[in-house]
Order: structure tokens, then sequence, then C-alpha cells
């Protein structure tokens, strides 16, 4: 058993190439899923590479280093269109979780209930992934969460950052996380959504994505679709919307329980991100 | 140097000091931190993120230190809670702001939330309520209620203060400021780095026969110190806190009958522990159909689970008096309900915990416990060993609840220790000990009421029906206390309860914070609202109409002639009841999703063992220097014992608390105080704390005849009185007794009960406390999420010995009401964590309005009553009845979380899911 830490991400990518290890960032996903007993090969630790730390804007977007933690996020000067992004930071566990725990560690982790996953959907977020035997390549995000716990890295890939296109002047954001709890809680349904308005106040475009109401946070194509055009104030989500959800009963609510909930809950994310 | 080269050492800052070590790959900082250096304020107790007990600064940023790889240390600087007492000066502020409001109970989340409240107040030196909660929101406590510990961090005024305190006096937590600098030593705080560890292999299914394989090849591995198993016991293999039902194998032999039950221990290097994975242990499992329900456990195809016990049913408890059959049928309104509700876990945050060792060929054990002389008993059975052969050391307690009345983790160090001959401990899991420690029972109440055409009850008849999982634990008590008080403080002339413990193979369920009555209060405070609807009466005003009175009898039978004080507690509710009405009704004008109500519910509880002996001893003494020493037996587990016997003992005897020096309960100094349990210390023990004051007091005066009333000053190896005339003790001169006193006095007392009659009457308690709650809460319809706004707490204690730890109790006692009624459910296999199963967090506990109402009891030390699980009773009713006034729908089974309340609110099931 071994413990890397490299400063360089051509030095992270080749320690990788040899055999499969646990990456480990903040921790916050790694230490409470560990087995007693139970060790992988060698931990290799990425929080020292320089180049992973970055938040950076530019003309092409905006783009997080694999590092960059949900404190990072909350406290950065973002567009209006990611404050969706920053809610969910803010719901991320605690502060403790918040300062540790990475953006690209929770896309990785792949939990149906993740909590930057929606709002990042709704960015039209770009993974992008590194390996030193074939470089990188970009995955959209909603091609990259395979599954429950499943992602489309292969063993000798990492998320190297995740970009998120430019985003549309004007464009709104909200999130709703709902919980049986303040604080230090998981999901029962969230949902953010992204929303631009027309001149006159109609919807012009809709971003709408659900979390843990299916084994992979999803789109909602069909209402997107039928928003167009619409006042946000005539704006009516009906079961025939949630149709491409599939949540289960689980210790926090039945699936029937979610599809209510998330149904509101999606109608008032949608009239907070078309608020003016 | 290659960057790809493992890294072996590293050095960083500690509390400003620098400091190398070498973790192994992967370490926990938390561990490193306090095995490594020495950095034992730093608390543990989820290892997963999810309660923040050890939350330290890296960088200045607060961090789990249990989610944080030691590694990650390199280069930067670390801060923990003992370095920012000494170096910072916000801590040092905030160190006397906790002590001022009681903000830290039993301390074990003190570190966590003071680290985590430095770093706020670095950034932000005058937050308000909303940025403490955000800040403090990742950091769990289960005593406080949070509120005080809000106060503390906005700098409210300070509500404890230093000061002669005198009976009724807010003192200062007498051991307030070893737990704000980090140097309180909890369970897993005492042993010596480096020693032999104890890993507990456990039972994966509700029900399973097993067999070992080669233990004595796997006891030869390099590193394995021991094996323990049944066979491995000198004594007897079982235990169980009342002698007719002592069931509970240490070891299971052949069967396991609870997932979580242990049937061997592994005693071994902590390097060997960290590679070993518990099924890497020799041992095979075959699953056994199970009973993990109460109708499971009762169907014929059920297996017993224990011989003599036909159907599952351990035991039960009954108590009638007058007509109920007839006074139902005249009653002019009658309503009925069944409730049900889950197990609840304790969730104190600090799992179970100690060290052991062999000191002149006896066994020396410390671990956290509520009853170290219960422990004592137990251990000498198990071990076969003389009860002089043992000495128990109680450690500081990080929550009890009622769960650390029981031995768990003290017959595997004692019988490790014995066989290794070498020091040894052990620490559960957070998952290890949910699995295995005692849970609340689940209840299924039936319950019929009937009142007249006035609203007076004629009639009332209540079956309760407990789970008691696989073990009797305090089972017995649950189901003898019930029906003594399923009725609720009130005057019922015609009642029957009937209660009944089923066995399962589930968890045992034993002692929690008010022994089952918290269920049935459920169903008979609920009924009560019905009831009052049903005849047009205000739910206060029908509370007030049939509350118990002075020479009224109980449904026992018994008759107080003073200190009922329930109906001072309800009338205390009034102007918040109407106020608060009044708010709901214009909130709801609006209209939205949103909708506002208000509860009330009352609650009695009696104090002390049920018709059984409960005595309690304390020990003073005078040493030759003047220093007088009082031996304190009674387990403080955060509720304050020690600064309230402290209280009690200095007014009798003349001086102030702070004069004191008190010796904890450690079995070879400090005799039996009794377990801290059944809300009986400050009666009970504040008793014996009373006459060994007044009776150490006595003796020093008949030396040289001092007047009664003479003021008495100890100084350095002097005693002067002054009264009508001046005296003086030189101490030199005086003969030093065995126990190195020149005074001493020990006193007993044990309260006056009469036992029960096969019907119940008699007069199981010397004194009940009551309590009366109001709940205000926003109910969100479409979601159906609850959002308590604010209590009003009104407790009858008789008297506050210390009115800042009264609050304090009423607030915790609140907040687990609060988790029972709304969020928590423990489900075995299922939350077996503190993220699946969820106790309340820092940003769910509302402002709370403690009202205390002092109605002296004639038994009390001056007059005071118990309080500890009285709080909690109220509290869980109050909450579902301001949902039914807020929303019309009656909810029948706890906890209400949002699918079922919205569940009912969408069927409009106003008989509730």
């Amino acid at each position: 058993m071994s413990y890397f830490s490299p400063t360089a991400l051509a030095d992270a990518l080749d320690i990788l190439s040899r055999g499969p290890g646990k990456i480990i960032a903040g921790g916050t996903d790694v230490y409470p899923s560990a087995r007693p007993g139970e060790s992988p090969d060698y931990f290799l630790d990425l929080t020292r590479v320089d180049a992973l730390s970055a938040i950076r804007q530019n003309a092409a977007g905006t783009y997080f280093g694999a590092t960059v933690t949900w404190t990072d996020i909350v406290r950065a000067d973002l567009h209006p269109a990611f404050d969706a992004l920053k809610a969910a930071g803010r719901e991320v566990g605690s502060v403790q979780i918040q300062n540790a725990g990475t953006l690209a560690g929770n896309l990785c982790n792949a939990s149906p209930a993740a909590d930057g996953v929606p709002a990042l959907l709704a960015l039209e977020a770009v993974v992008e992934i590194a390996s030193a035997a074939r470089g990188a390549r970009d995955v959209p995000l909603a091609d990259f969460i395979t599954g429950v716990r499943q992602t489309a890295l292969a063993p000798d890939e990492l998320v190297r950052g995740i970009r998120v296109p430019p985003q549309p002047e004007g464009m709104q954001s909200a999130f709703e996380k709902l919980g049986s709890r303040t604080y230090l809680v998981i999901s029962i349904c969230m949902t953010a959504a992204n929303v631009l308005l027309d001149a006159r106040g109609r919807i012009a475009e809709a971003r709408v994505a659900v979390g843990a109401c299916s084994a992979v946070a999803q789109r909602l194509a069909g209402l997107e679709k039928r928003l167009i055009g619409m006042r946000p104030a005539d704006l009516r989500v009906t079961p025939e919307d949630l149709e491409d959800l599939s949540p289960i009963d689980d210790v926090r609510g039945t699936a029937s329980y979610r599809l209510d909930a998330v149904q509101e809950q999606i109608q008032r994310t949608l009239q907070r991100a078309s608020a003016a | 140097m290659n960057k790809q080269m493992p890294e072996l050492s590293l050095s960083f800052t500690l509390n400003s000091a620098r400091v190398s070590a070498t973790p192994y790959p992967g370490q926990r900082l938390s561990e490193l931190l306090r095995e490594g250096l020495d950095a034992r304020d730093v608390k543990i107790g989820c290892d997963a993120g999810d309660c923040g007990a050890c939350t330290v600064l890296v960088d200045g940023k607060p961090v789990c230190a249990c989610l944080t790889p030691a590694h990650q240390a390199q280069g930067r600087d670390v801060e923990t809670l003992r370095g920012l007492r000494q170096n910072e000066p916000i801590a040092a502020r905030l160190a006397e702001s906790f002590q001022d409001h009681g903000a830290a109970q039993c301390g074990i989340c003190t570190p966590g939330m003071m680290v985590s409240a430095v770093a706020l107040l670095r950034d932000n030196p005058a937050p308000d309520e909303g940025a403490v909660q955000d800040a403090l929101g990742g950091v769990l406590c289960r005593c406080t209620g949070y509120r005080k510990i809000i106060d503390a961090v906005v700098g409210a005024p300070a509500i404890a203060f230093d000061g002669a305190g005198e009976v009724g006096f807010a003192l200062r937590r007498v051991d307030g400021a070893a737990k704000v600098a980090g140097d309180e030593l909890f369970g897993d705080d005492v042993a010596p780095p480096g020693c032999l560890e104890i890993l507990v292999i456990r039972a994966p299914y509700p029900r399973a026969r097993f067999s070992f394989g080669d233990l004595e090849a796997f006891a030869n591995t390099p590193g394995v110190a021991a094996v323990l198993t049944a066979a491995d016991i000198p004594g007897k293999n079982a235990f169980g806190v009342i002698p007719q039902f002592v069931d509970q194998p240490v070891f299971a032999e052949e069967e396991t009958r609870f997932r979580g039950e242990a049937v061997a221990a592994v005693v071994a290097e902590p390097a060997f522990l960290v590679q070993f994975a518990p099924q890497m242990f020799p041992v095979s499992w075959t699953e056994l159909p199970a009973a993990t329900d109460i109708d499971a456990a009762q169907s014929p195809q059920a297996a017993d689970l224990h011989e003599g016990r036909a159907n599952n049913v351990m035991c039960g408890g009954f108590v009638t008096c007058g007509d109920p059959k007839a006074g139902l049928a005249r009653a002019a309104t009658t309503v009925e309900g069944r409730f049900q509700s889950g197990f609840v876990e304790h969730g104190y945050i600090e799992p179970e915990a100690g060290f052991a060792e062999i000191v002149n060929g006896r066994v020396e054990l410390h671990a956290c416990t509520q009853a170290p002389v219960m422990d004592l008993e137990a251990l000498a059975d198990i071990l076969g060993m003389d009860r002089s052969q043992i000495r128990i050391l109680p450690t500081a307690v990080g929550g009890g609840f009622g769960s650390k009345l029981d031995i768990t983790v003290q017959p595997y160090l004692a019988l490790a220790a014995l066989k290794t001959g070498k020091p040894v401990r052990i620490c559960y899991t957070r998952n290890e000990s949910m699995q295995s420690s005692t849970k609340r029972h689940p209840s299924d109440i039936t319950l019929r009421i009937g009142a007249d055409a006035q609203g007076r009850i004629t009639g009332f008849d209540f079956l309760g029906v407990f789970d008691t999982g696989a073990y009797a634990s305090w089972g017995p008590t649950v189901a003898n206390r019930v029906p003594v008080h399923a009725s609720g403080p009130y005057r019922i002339a015609h009642y029957r309860a009937e209660s009944k413990a089923i066995h399962t193979n589930n968890p045992p369920a034993g002692a929690f914070r008010g022994f089952g009555v918290p269920q049935s209060a459920i169903a008979q405070e609920c009924l009560f609202d019905e009831l009052a609807e049903r005849l047009g009466l205000d739910p206060l005003e029908f509370r007030i109409l049939n509350a118990l009175e002075n020479d009224v009898p109980t449904v026992c039978g018994q008759v107080f002639h003073q200190g009922v004080g329930i109906k001072a507690c309800l009338e205390a509710l009034r102007p918040a009841w109407e106020a608060e009405h009044r708010a709901a009704a214009g909130f709801n004008e609006a209209s939205g999703p949103l909708r506002r109500g208000v509860g009330v519910a009352a609650g009695w509880y009696g104090c002390g063992n049920t018709s059984l002996p409960n005595p309690s001893t304390f020990r003073a003494g005078v040493r030759p220097d003047g220093q007088v020493v009082l031996h304190q037996g009674a387990m403080d587990i955060g509720q304050g014992a020690s600064t309230v016997m402290a209280q009690i003992f200095a007014a009798e005897l003349g001086v102030t608390p702070g004069a004191l020096e008190l010796v904890g309960a450690d079995t070879d100094v400090t005799p039996d105080g009794g377990k801290t349990s059944a809300s009986r210390q400050t009666f009970v023990s504040g008793n014996a704390a009373r006459l060994a004051g007044a009776a150490l007091r006595a003796a020093i005066l008949a030396k040289v005849n001092a007047a009664p009333d003479s003021e008495i000053a100890f100084g350095q190896g002097e005693i002067r009185m002054r009264g009508a005339t001046e005296h003086h003790i030189d101490l030199a001169a005086l003969p030093v007794d065995a126990l190195g006193y020149v005074f001493r006095a020990e006193e007993t007392y044990d309260p006056p009960t009469k036992p029960l009659d096969a019907n119940g009457q008699g007069a199981p308690y010397a004194q009940f406390g009551y309590a009366a709650h109001l709940a205000v809460v926003e109910v969100d319809t479409a979601m159906g999420t609850v959002k308590p706004l604010k209590f009003v707490a009104a407790h009858d204690v008789g008297r506050a010995i210390n009115p800042m730890l009264v609050e304090g109790q009423v607030h915790g006692g609140i907040a687990q009401g609060l988790g029972m009624a709304l969020m928590e459910e423990y489900l075995p296999g299922r939350t077996e964590n503190l993220h699946d199963y969820l106790i309340p967090t820092i940003g769910d506990i509302p402002p709370i309005e403690t009202l205390i109402i002092e109605e002296p009891d004639a038994h009390g030390p001056y007059g005071a009553k118990g309080l500890g699980e009285h709080v909690l009773i109220p509290t869980a009713p109050a909450i579902l009845n301001a949902i039914k006034a807020a929303t019309g729908v009656r909810l029948h089974r706890v906890p209400a979380t949002p699918q079922r309340l919205h569940d009912a609110l969408k069927t409009g099931d106003r008989n509730g899911a």
C-alpha cells in the first residue's frame, strides 16, 4: 500500500497507468465508503497538482479543475446561471464537507443523490478526462455518469476538470433540495433549473434537471420543450412532465412521494429561476 | 526527488508547533492526531463526516479530520481546540461564553463546535443566528438542543455565573472548564497509544447459527494476541440489568438472536487490525428464519427466542382502578386510536469505548458508563471474580440517555486484559454502536378514552405492545412504567392499562429517556386533542379541567397531598397559547401551501425506581490540610449532576461549591450513588448529598460545641467557626482515619415507595415531576415537511437547584422529542449510521422558551424534583397536535416524515397514516 501525492498531472497519470488504485482529493466519499480492513493498492492524492485547483473563466466558458472544492465555487464570482450550482454547494453536507469535497469527486462518486449533478446538467457541463495512454477526451456530463456508482472512466483515467460552455446573457438559475433535516442531509429529491426569458418575459430557453429520482440525475427534455414560449406565471408542471423519472423506495421516501414532491419542487424551482 | 515515490514521513504545524509523523498510507488525520501526536482533544464520533466532532482547522478552514488523509497535512497549519484555546483570543472568549450558557453539556461535541465557531468568528466577528447555524450545521450535538450553543457564539448575555453557588443560583458547571479546553477524557481518551485493541466479531443476520473454524490457528497469526469466545468466560456468560431477566450472553453460543450480536473478539496489535477485515475471521454463518416485528414474533410459526417465554411474551404490566368499562359506557363521547412508533437510537456522539489493565492482579477498567457499580456487579458474575478484584473508573461520558446503563465494552475489556495480561482498549465504530446498543422500544398502542358532556374523563382503556428486541435489558421496566404513566398527569377514576413486551430478532430495546412513557404519551395526548375537539373544548382548557391535583388519587391510588404541579404548568402556557393561536390564524389567512398550527401536550414522570429500593450514598470528608472532599458518585453524563451535588452539599455544609474537591465515581473510593437513570439523581442523590453535608457540618460543630448557625470557614490546616462565639479547630491535632480524613460523613437516602398490588395499586414513586409543552409548527402542505417555529416549555421541577442546568435539560429533551416526532427511526440493516439515521441538526431546533414552575416536593432536596426524562414526554405529541391544528390531519405514527405527512394529506385521511 502506498500514498502518492504528485505535483504534476503527468506524474499522476503515470501512476494511474500502472494499475488500479484509489484517487483521493477531499476524502468525503472515499473514507465513508471504505470497508474495514480493506485498502487499495495505493492512494493517488490529486490535491497537490497545482494545475487542477483553479477556476478559470474566459470566452470559452468556465473551467473547474478537478480539485476545486465546493467552498471555492460558493465563493467564486460566477455568472448568475451558476446560482443553482452555488446553491447546491451550500447544501452539500456541511461547511466541513464543502471545504474538502470537490465538484469532480461528486461526479466520480456517481451517487444518484449527488448534489452537484443537476446544476451541472442544467449548465450543459462537459467532463474532461485524461489518461497517460490516450491523452485527453471530453464527455458530456449526461454521458459521464452511466449508472448508480458507475461512470465512463476507464481504470487508467481521471477527471482533469469540468468545462461549462458560455451561458446566455440573462440566464438565471435556481436550485431546490428536499431533505428531512436542515444540514448534513441526503436529498429526497432535488431540482436545478436554468431559465432564459425573452424580451416579452416569455421563456426562451429552459433547462431542468432532477436528481435522486432516477439512477442518474437527468434533464426533463419534454418539459423543457413545452416551456418554450410560456410566461412563467402560466407554467404548471404536470405528472406527464415526469415520465422519464424512475424514483425508488428507500429510507428517505417512497417512489410515489418522490414523484409528488418533485413535481412541486420543479414548479417552485422554475418559478424562482424565472423571477426577475 | 522522485515525486512518484510513496511519501513516508511528513511534517506540519500542529497548534503552532512543528511536528513530524509517519502515517500509514490512507491513515485518517483524526487517528494520526489522536494516536500519534497526543491530540486527544480531537473527538471521533462517526468516522464518516456525519457528526463533525473531529473538526480541526487546516490552513484555517474547518474540515473533518476523519475524512482528511493524514498526508494532506504535509506543510499545512493544523489547529485543534486545545491549541486554539491557548493561542487564539477568540477561542479563549468563546470558552468563557460556552460556560456562561451551559453550551457544553457532556462535552463530546464541544471541540467540534468550538473549532467551527472559531473559524466563523475569525471571518465574521458578529455573526447572526443564521450564520452560526450555517457554520455549525456540520457538528451534531445530542445534549443541548443547540440553542445555548448559538447564544454562546453570538455572545448573548450570560445565564450562568461564577459565584457563591447557593441552591437556586445558576452556577457555571464545575466541570465546564475542562470541557471547553479539550481536556475532558472520554471513554477512548485514556488508553496509552499503541496498546492492544479489541475488535468484536458480530452476527450479520437477524438470526443465525454459526460455527467457528480453526480459532487456534487464527490466534497464532502474527499480531493477534488472543481470541475471545464464550469458552473464555470464567463465570456466567450472561448479563442483564434486572436480576430476574439476566439473559444476554457476552458471546452468543451456537445461535445469534439479532444482527450485530457478538460471537467472538480479536485482541490484536493496532497495525494488525488496520488490515484485518472482520469477514476474514474463521466463522461460518447459516441464516435462520427470523421474527423482526411484533406480529411475526407472535405468529404460530415463530420460534421462541427464550425458553420459558412462550409466544415471545417476555413480561407485561397492568394497572387498573375503578370500573373502566362502565366509565366508558356512560361517556358522552369516546375516541379511540392506534398509535405506532419505531426504534429510536440514542445517538450519543461518543461511541462506547474504554480501556482496561491488570494492576496488582486486579482488573481496572475505565469506560463511559451511567452505572459504574452495576458494571462492577455484572463483571463479577461474568469473570467469576470477587468484587474486590475489580475496579471501575468511569471516564467522562459523551452522552448516555439510557443506553450506557447496560454493559457494552466492559466484559470484552476485562476478558482481554485477563487473558493477555496486557493493557487493552476498545472503541466501537458508529456502525457497531448502532447495531449492538439498546434502543427505544417500538410501540403499538391502542387506546380508548371517554368523557362526559362537561369534558371530564370518565374512562380510559389502554393496551401497549412493545417490541423489546432479542434480550430483556430494561424491557421489564418499560412494561412496568407504562401502565403507571399512561394516564398522563390527569385525574382518571376508571382506568385500565396493560402493557406487553414481545421478543423479536431485533436489537435489545432498553432504557431511553422516558422508559416507554414518551410512546404512551403520544397516544394519550393526541387522543386528548381529539376528545376536546369532539366536545368543542379548547385543548388547553380541557387538560386544565382534567389535571391531577393535590389530594386526588393517581391511577395507582397514590394520593399526593402536596407537590402536584401539572395545573400550574398548563396554566403557565395560557398567555403563549392565546398569542400563538392568534398569530397562526393571522398567518393562515394568506393562501398558499404553508400552514401554521399550535399544539399542546403534557406529561408526568415518577422519579426513581418503580416501587423498588433505590438508594444513593454520599461520602464527604475534611483532610488534615483543611480541604473538603466530596465523593460524587452520581454519574454526570452531561446533565450536570456534579454541579448540582456540589451546590446542594455545599449549601448544607455552609461553603461555596468552588471550595470543594470532587472525587468521581471510582468504585474503589466512592460509595454507590446509584445509576444515572429514572431522573433520580437530583432527587435521590441530591438528598444523599444534602444529608452528607448536614452530617459533616454537625460533626464539625459538635467537636467544639459551636452554635448550629455558625459560619464555617476552612483554612490551611484549620477550621474556623463564627456564631455567637468563635471557635477554631487545628486539624493537625486530630486523628486521621483510614481514608485520610479528620472529619468524615457518609449518608444514604432511599426514597419511600410502596409495592404495587396485582391491580397496580400502591405508591410507585415518592415524587413525580410535571411538564407541559406548546409547539408552533409550519407545515409545507405540498411537500409534507414540518418546520417547528417555537416551543414554550413549562416544567415543574419543585425547586430549580441550578436554573441554567434546568434549561439545558429542557432544551436537550425537546431536541430529542423533536427528532422522535419528525425524523428518527432506526431500521436494523438500513440506518446503521448517522447519515441514514437522522438526528436534529443546529438548523432544526427553533427558539425554546422555558418556564420554570416551582411547586416544592416534600421529599425533594430543597423541594427539587427530577427532570431529565420528563422533558421529551410532551414534545412529540405537542408537535403532532400542532400538525393536526395546521392541516387537519392526525398522524398515528412517528416519525412524521415528509412522506408520511404528505401521504396523509394527499389521501385526506383524517385518521392518519
